[in-house]
């Protein structure tokens, strides 16, 4: 089983992006499961989603996630004041959306770090605005990219049925960031 | 066919298979999807049926008795302070013996407001007459709310079908939804025993003095008493038609264990990994899922735990100046029992406290060292 856990903000389809990646996951022969870390959400404010996936088995654990094995961060000033690598387990992808390499990478040594300007490539495509552009599905095309699954097949039917605005400009920016997202594995 | 559902939406899908014909809610959170879905179905003409808005709680259950009485299918979906709302209403429904079928998120009561899991608020109405299901998964949801409608009509007594908040109604997973024609062969349309019709008038509800109150009283427990059996046979029909079925109680590894866990919901899908890596490291320990809580089933109750050395009973919920309600109904129905053995009682997981496998073998092990309970609950989970 592995366990991913994503970090955003409320209004930035965090929730959307682990559900997408989900039923994606189910396409590709995988069990799943993923949940809201619910709490009373404003626009803007932290939030988690958690998702299991397993190859083999059907998933019985129900609490919550508390040592992911990759972690998906969609704001780069979230750093600042969540602990994002807390419980990550060592060597897990820590998969960034940012406009470069975040200052003092060495801070992440312990794990791998992937950096995709999601910012760009959603605005690229006319997704959200300028200043609120809509990133999850980019991140979600770089996630493929660095798990090396689901394909991406599964993940454009999964944005076409989850997500009824623009899917095809969606499923463009996945590809794009699938091509985009930057690996650096050994930063230290 | 198998897709991946938010639990919410597996009860909301099971009300579209089982073509209930009237439906009436108050939104709060965490129900909202399941209802939300609902009034969608309604008004795209998914669903041929009425959705009748209301101001309250109590309004919602007072329209679907109204609905249920004049002889169609009703569904209503709750939680939490929606429930405690809804409490004079739930005595009429089982009392007039309507076979309604509610959802019931277990959420929190405030104040120290609190939107997330516990179950204090469905078994708070533990003696309002209605029969209750919990669920530990998604498709256990969808398939309890079908089995729901088949029950309730068979007895004519009111189910709430309930399930844990967000572990279950706001979580995705893959979960099988059986076509429409399998539905229908499992539930037929609903023919009604009680019907207020112009053709046929009479009254229903009224003066029931001392003369035959307890006579009343009897034929409802009469109607409980059929449940089990009832529950056990529609698993006879179910299981052909969907390849799966459900038990009153489910005893997991118990034939040897010296300890037995209890407990309801999602906890118990978490304990069932539990079990299999205590088993692995030798220790001796079973679980009890407790899916049907009213009618409680005493006898079976008995049978399963009656002979083993030790039980640990799991509550996400609190009676105050007592202890936990599932460790209390434990107790009572092995008192009668010869030579039954101490029941240990440990509290956690309020308010959305996560129960994690940690604490469940902490549960384990506390037991398993201990040799008598030395108090009636035990706080586990408490901060210091």
């Amino acid at each position: 089983m592995q366990e991913i856990r994503f970090h955003g903000r409320g209004g930035q389809g965090t929730v959307v992006a682990s559900v997408v990646l989900a039923k994606a996951f189910f396409k590709a022969g995988y069990h799943v499961q993923t949940f809201p870390v619910f709490g009373v959400e404003r626009r803007g404010a932290p939030v988690e989603a958690y998702l299991r996936l397993d190859a083999d088995k059907k998933i019985l654990i129900r609490s919550n996630v508390y040592t992911p094995d990759h972690v998906v961060v969609q704001d780069i000033k979230l750093l600042q004041n969540v602990d994002v690598t807390k419980g990550l387990k060592p060597g897990g992808w820590i998969l960034l959306n940012a406009p470069g390499i975040p200052e003092h990478p060495e801070r992440f040594s312990e794990y791998r770090l992937a950096v995709v300007d999601a910012g760009k490539i959603a605005i690229g495509h006319k997704l959200g605005t300028r200043t609120q552009p809509i990133i999850n599905t980019a991140m979600i095309g770089a996630f493929a990219r660095i798990m090396e699954m689901p394909p991406m097949e599964a993940i454009a039917e999964a944005i076409e049925k989850e997500i009824p605005v623009k899917p095809r400009q969606n499923i463009l920016a996945a590809k794009q960031a699938y091509e985009e997202v930057q690996m650096i594995e050994n930063q230290g | 066919m198998r897709e991946v559902l938010e639990g919410s939406h597996a009860v909301s899908e099971a009300v579209r298979l089982a073509k209930v014909q009237v439906m009436s809610a108050y939104p709060i959170t965490p129900q909202t999807h399941i209802v939300e879905a609902l009034s969608e179905f309604c008004e795209d003409g998914t669903m041929d049926a009425r959705f009748i808005c209301v101001e309250s709680e109590h309004s919602a259950m007072a329209a679907v008795v109204g609905a249920s009485t004049c002889g169609v299918r009703t569904f209503t979906a709750t939680s939490s302070h929606g429930l405690a709302l809804m409490h004079e209403m739930l005595h009429w429904a089982s009392a007039a013996r309507l076979p309604i079928v509610m959802a019931e998120v277990n959420r929190a009561l405030g104040p120290g407001w609190n939107i997330w899991m516990d179950q204090t608020d469905s078994l708070a109405q533990r003696d309002t007459g209605w029969i209750q299901l919990y669920c530990e998964n998604g498709q256990d949801v969808l398939d309890t709310t079908l089995q729901a409608f088949r029950l309730a009509e068979m007895v004519n007594l009111p189910v709430m079908v309930v399930l844990d908040a967000f572990f279950l109604s706001h979580t995705y997973e893959d979960i099988d939804v059986p076509d429409q024609k399998a539905v229908d062969r499992f539930l037929p349309p609903l023919s009604p025993r009680i019907q207020l019709s112009t053709q046929n008038p009479c009254a229903i509800g009224q003066m029931s003095p001392p003369a035959f109150y307890t006579e009343n009283r009897h034929s409802i427990q009469a109607a409980m008493e059929q449940v089990q059996g009832r529950f056990e046979n529609i698993q006879e029909e179910f299981e052909p038609v969907f390849g799966r079925k459900y038990a009153p109680l489910e005893a997991i590894e118990c034939e040897d264990a010296d300890v037995i866990m209890v407990m309801a919901g999602t906890a118990a899908s978490t304990c069932r990994e539990v079990i299999s890596d205590l088993r692995s490291q030798g220790e001796k320990v079973g679980l009890l899922k407790l899916k049907m809580f009213r009618p409680f089933p005493t006898m079976l109750i008995r049978k399963i735990l009656g002979d083993t050395q030790k039980v640990a009973v799991v509550d996400r919920n609190f009676s105050f100046g007592v202890s936990g309600i599932f460790a209390q109904e434990i107790k009572a129905a092995l008192c009668n029992h010869d030579n039954h053995p101490p029941v240990f009682g440990y509290i956690a997981g309020l308010g959305g406290r996560d129960v994690t496998p940690d604490i469940l073998k902490q549960v384990y092990h506390m037991t398993k060292t201990a040799s008598f309970p030395k108090e009636d609950g035990v706080w586990i989970d408490l901060n210091n």
